[in-house]
């Protein structure tokens, strides 16, 4: 066990090395060069000249890729260009963390409470209207670009109805901070109201960033309980007399949502993805919203950040999940 | 434990049969498909303490057979007719709940494959303690040690290690032990053994029969032992049924069965088994398959592969036909009509 | 009975064998688990459930009427989709979209042209978008994934260790970065970046069903009877490898539709609308979205529908080709 999470923290290393190696040459081919990128178009050839020297591009590639490395490594990335001009990125990155760490708890919540229930039901009762139409509904939801039904859902709920706020994270009614985990602080300095207030703003946009976890968690605990209810150990259960609870939660559930674990991680990567794109339209303010910006203004500083953390937090959560996996599957655990 | 437990085993076979199964026809209706009468008019007797023998080829119908006595048919797809009477019940008319009740505790079943028939992520210990809680109504703690006793008793070494551990950490022939532990768990009064030596080494095998054998003795149990090896009934049956097609082709004492089998397809069975003093008798396997079967409301099913079919096989439906303890199927029996 | 009669000799052969249990007993032949008839090939008995599975049929359904609506789409479209016939109705302030009025029945987009035009229209550049990405992903992914089976050693864990890397990228952040990357976006640049964030999927696919396929039975056994390498890569390897290829290519059209008009609502789409795209008309209306919201839903059911048609068609394909699945 212990060499298994050695083995794969070696090997996340390896990749978030190798991803800082694509980054890096990621930026040496952004159009017009980093110093283009920095001065825009229209700079005078002495100026570039100075600021080539100044950010040490002059210098071999390797030496280069060593001054990137040990500058990320010690969290500097420069100063934001567009998201908010003046501000060291890392800062960027760090205040807006909570915001997006909230909003996709919360939708991978509803999407793992909705959907292993409803893909439990589904199998049980297999090609029934029930199942048919939870199938095509998980189909549809896959189907609809995310940032379209952000829309609809804030058009039709907030703009057309008024029950939810438009955008935003909390309403201005003067909260104290803590954690800058909205829900969180409101429950520690008993401002109750400032955690009311903050889930009612997250309502919206965690439900339309739930619609493709949702689809997929759905789809596949579905197949996997289906795969599960053929297996001979259930037919043995059942033929040792047990209830129907153990059989369900003992026999059936503990088999079928191994695979439905690691489905639950790959999706946290769709989630900072989708992430980008709805809280863009609920003006959001975490670093999805952030990286909206960034990627329209081109602020090249925030985009390493946030792209580097954005992986290093799909491996790191892909790391935990897979020991998880191991952890509840003896086969894994006991070899 | 039940009172037959403490009978003699000399004078196991009450007259009263323990179960009883009339004109057992299950039939798969599957949309868009004809309908697959699996198994089709079966009717036979246990008696406490008797073991019994389903023989046949795959396909033949004799899984299904114990499956529907079980109540472990899939719920939709299927049509169970006629009886199958336990202990004055008949089991085929029970609700799911009483069913429930039974399973395990009355009746027991061990299955062909170990390694798949056990749950993969649940120790083994718990697994045969689970059917105590159940049936027993025991705590967890108070049923760990008669599960260690149980896993003892059927020969797994060092139980209290073994109680932690998982299916893969056991051997083929340890999965099987522990199956038979859970089965007998709450000593039952009939087992049913579908093919519970199949998919083991052949030395494995012959332990885990005469454990069987040696476990059925001792308590009493009734066993129905399922099997497509005529080695495993000729060791261990006190009666054979043979079929073939869905339907019993012939049925008798395993001496007399195996002394003079009367249906072609019997003798034919025991001419495929290869014999090391056979210098004169070649080895005969049976020409054909399942496939190439005859329907049964016709004709003999069996007559394609026949080593001796005459014109009548093929025209009209032959008749289980009782006499003593045998019973026969057959127009053109092996060694001529009495 | 004297044991040379024949009869007691076979019941006691019989006793003999229970003691030695089974072992060749077993020979008694496993018949008739056999009922699937030989040499129905995987896609010819895949093609025959295919054919009455009514998901397939719709999703088909769909994709032909998508397909042939592109082909059509310019000779059907009631008015050229790059002309702003409507442009004198257009006040930025006040009405910046003409409403549906006679020979304009959904009305007009805020340049004045014709939005049921350019949604006929736009058919053509969306299924531009999704079948070039599919390919370039398709085609990039084979290079890295037969570099890796080919080579295998070094370069095949150089390779997919860099596949692991990418994929350890959420996909359509990849895709935002790599259309960051375009210094004059373009149709192109949209295709190059969504068909990027495939290479990885389609190299890993095809390397794993490839050597999958080298250990399999089949495999070894048309080996051992001395079939050539060719023929062995060709008729038994490929063949099988193509399925999860084939399936994942139709789920790849509707993602890398979904994905166009995503970049598009990030300002990383193609700028150029003289072409219409469903993408790029979805990504553009956010602007009058609460406002003139149809000029967003008719893109957006549009994409729903084709992608929609796409994964019905690839679901039911991966089922119907999976062995697993053919009880």
């Amino acid at each position: 066990m212990a060499r298994f999470i050695i083995r794969r923290l070696l090997q996340m290393v390896g990749v978030v090395f190798v991803l800082s190696l694509l980054l890096f040459f990621w930026l040496r081919s952004l159009p017009g060069g980093t110093v283009s990128a920095i001065l825009g178009e229209r700079a005078t050839p002495e100026t570039r000249a100075a600021l080539t020297k100044a950010l040490g591009l002059d210098e071999p590639i390797w030496v280069q890729y060593w001054k990137f490395l040990t500058r990320a490594l010690r969290g500097e990335f420069g100063v934001s260009t567009g998201v908010l001009p003046g501000t060291d990125a890392m800062t960027i990155f760090l205040d807006r963390l909570p915001a997006t760490i909230e909003l996709s708890f919360l939708a991978l919540l509803i999407a793992v409470v909705l959907a292993i229930p409803l893909g439990y039901v589904s199998a049980r009762r297999a090609n029934s209207p029930l199942d048919s139409g939870l199938v095509v509904v998980s189909l549809v939801g896959v189907a609809v670009p995310v940032f379209f039904l952000a829309f609809l859902l804030k058009y039709q709920l907030s703009v057309e109805h008024n029950w939810f706020p438009v955008s935003g994270r909390q309403d201005n009614i003067g909260c104290t901070r803590v954690t800058n985990f909205f829900v969180l602080d409101g429950l520690l300095t008993r401002e109750f109201d400032c955690s009311a207030s903050a889930l009612k703003h997250l309502v919206l946009p965690s439900v339309a960033l739930a619609t493709i976890p949702f689809a997929v968690i759905y789809r596949i605990t579905r197949a996997s309980v289906l795969d599960v209810l053929g297996e001979d150990y259930v037919r043995t259960a059942e033929s040792k007399g047990l209830n129907a609870r153990v059989i369900r939660g003992r026999h059936v559930l503990r088999n079928a949502l191994l695979p439905v674990v690691t489905t639950i991680g790959l999706q946290t990567g769709g989630l900072l993805a989708g992430a980008v794109l709805t809280e863009q339209v609920f003006n959001f303010g975490g670093i999805g919203n952030a990286l909206a910006v960034a990627f329209q203004r081109r602020d090249y500083p925030v985009l390493e950040v946030l792209i580097l953390a954005a992986a290093a937090i799909y491996v790191i959560i892909n790391l935990l999940v897979d020991i998880a996996y191991a952890v509840i599957d003896p086969r894994v655990r006991t070899r | 434990m039940t009172a037959t437990a403490t009978t003699p085993s000399t004078n196991r076979h009450g007259d009263e049969p323990l179960l009883s199964v009339r004109d057992l026809r299950v039939t798969f209706t599957r949309q868009g498909e004809e309908p697959f009468t699996a198994v089709d008019g079966v009717s036979f007797d246990v008696r406490p303490g008797q073991t019994v023998g389903l023989v046949g080829e795959s396909g033949c119908g004799k899984s299904v057979t114990s499956l529907a006595i079980m109540g472990l048919l899939p719920r939709r797809g299927n049509r169970v007719e006629g009886t199958a009477t336990f202990d004055g019940t008949d089991l085929l008319r029970l609700g799911s709940s009483e069913m429930r009740d039974r399973r395990g505790r009355d009746i027991a079943m061990i299955f062909q494959d170990p390694l798949s028939s056990l749950n993969p992520v649940v120790p083994v210990g718990l697994q045969v303690t689970e059917v105590l809680e159940r049936h027993r109504k025991m705590s967890r703690k108070a049923a760990t040690p008669l599960a260690r006793d149980l896993l003892k008793r059927v020969g797994i070494p060092d139980p209290d290690r073994r109680l932690k551990d998982y299916p893969h950490q056991m051997s083929g022939g340890m999965r099987q032990r522990a199956l038979i532990a859970m089965a007998l768990a709450c000593a039952p009064r009939l087992l049913i053994a579908d093919e519970p030596t199949t998919a083991l080494d052949v030395t494995i095998q012959a332990q885990i029969l005469s454990l069987l054998k040696e476990l059925v003795q001792e308590t009493g149990t009734a066993l129905v032992m399922i099997t497509h090896d005529l080695g495993v009934v000729a060791g261990l049956c006190d009666e054979v049924n043979v079929l073939y097609g869905g339907r019993i082709v012939e049925r008798g004492g395993r001496h007399e069965l195996f002394g003079q089998p009367r249906h072609p397809y019997t003798n034919g069975l025991l001419a495929s088994i290869p014999r090391l003093d056979a210098e004169r008798a070649p080895l005969t396997p049976i020409p054909g398959s399942v496939s190439d079967n005859l329907p049964w409301t016709s004709a003999c099913a069996f007559a394609p592969r026949c080593s001796q079919p005459v014109d009548v096989c093929t025209q009209r439906t032959p008749q289980l036909e009782e006499s003593g303890s045998r019973a026969l199927r057959c127009f053109n029996p092996v060694g001529g009509p009495r | 009975m004297s044991p040379t009669n024949p009869m007691n000799r076979r019941k006691d052969r019989i006793d003999d064998l229970a003691a030695t249990s089974g072992g060749t007993a077993t020979l008694v032949r496993e018949a008739g688990t056999v009922d699937e008839k030989p040499g129905v090939s995987l896609i010819a008995s895949a093609w025959k459930r295919l054919r009455r599975n009514p998901v397939f049929l719709i999703g088909a359904g769909i994709t032909l009427l998508f397909v042939v609506l592109a082909l059509v789409s310019r000779v059907i479209a009631p008015h050229d989709p790059a002309v702003g016939y409507l442009i004198d109705q257009v006040r930025p302030q006040s009405n910046p979209v003409p409403g549906p009025q006679p020979g304009f029945p959904l009305g007009a987009d805020d340049a004045g042209r014709d939005l049921l035009s350019r949604l006929i229209v736009g058919s053509q550049q969306t299924l531009i978008v999704g079948v070039f990405a599919t390919l370039f992903g398709l085609a990039g992914g084979m290079v890295l994934g037969i570099l890796a089976g080919a080579f295998g050693g070094w370069v095949d864990a150089l390779v997919m260790r860099i596949v692991d890397v990418l994929l350890s990228i959420p996909s359509l952040l990849l895709a935002f970065s790599i259309a960051a990357l375009a210094a004059r976006p373009s149709q192109l640049t949209v295709i190059i970046a969504v068909a990027a964030v495939q290479v990885p999927i389609f190299a890993r696919l095809l390397r794993g069903s490839m050597l999958a396929q080298r250990h399999s039975d089949h495999v070894l056994a048309a080996r051992a009877l001395g079939v050539t390498e060719r023929a062995v890569v060709f008729r038994h390897m490929l063949p099988n490898a193509l399925g999860p290829v084939i399936v994942q290519s139709t789920l790849v059209l509707a993602t890398s539709i979904i994905d166009a008009a995503a970049l598009s609502f990030l300002g990383l789409g193609n700028p150029n609308d003289r072409q219409p795209e469903w993408g790029q008309m979805l990504g553009k209306a956010q602007t009058y979205i609460y406002d003139y919201p149809h000029l967003a839903v008719y893109p957006a059911l549009c994409i729903i529908v084709v992608a929609l048609g796409f994964t019905l068609m690839g679901e039911s394909l991966r089922e119907a080709l999976d062995p697993k699945s053919r009880r």
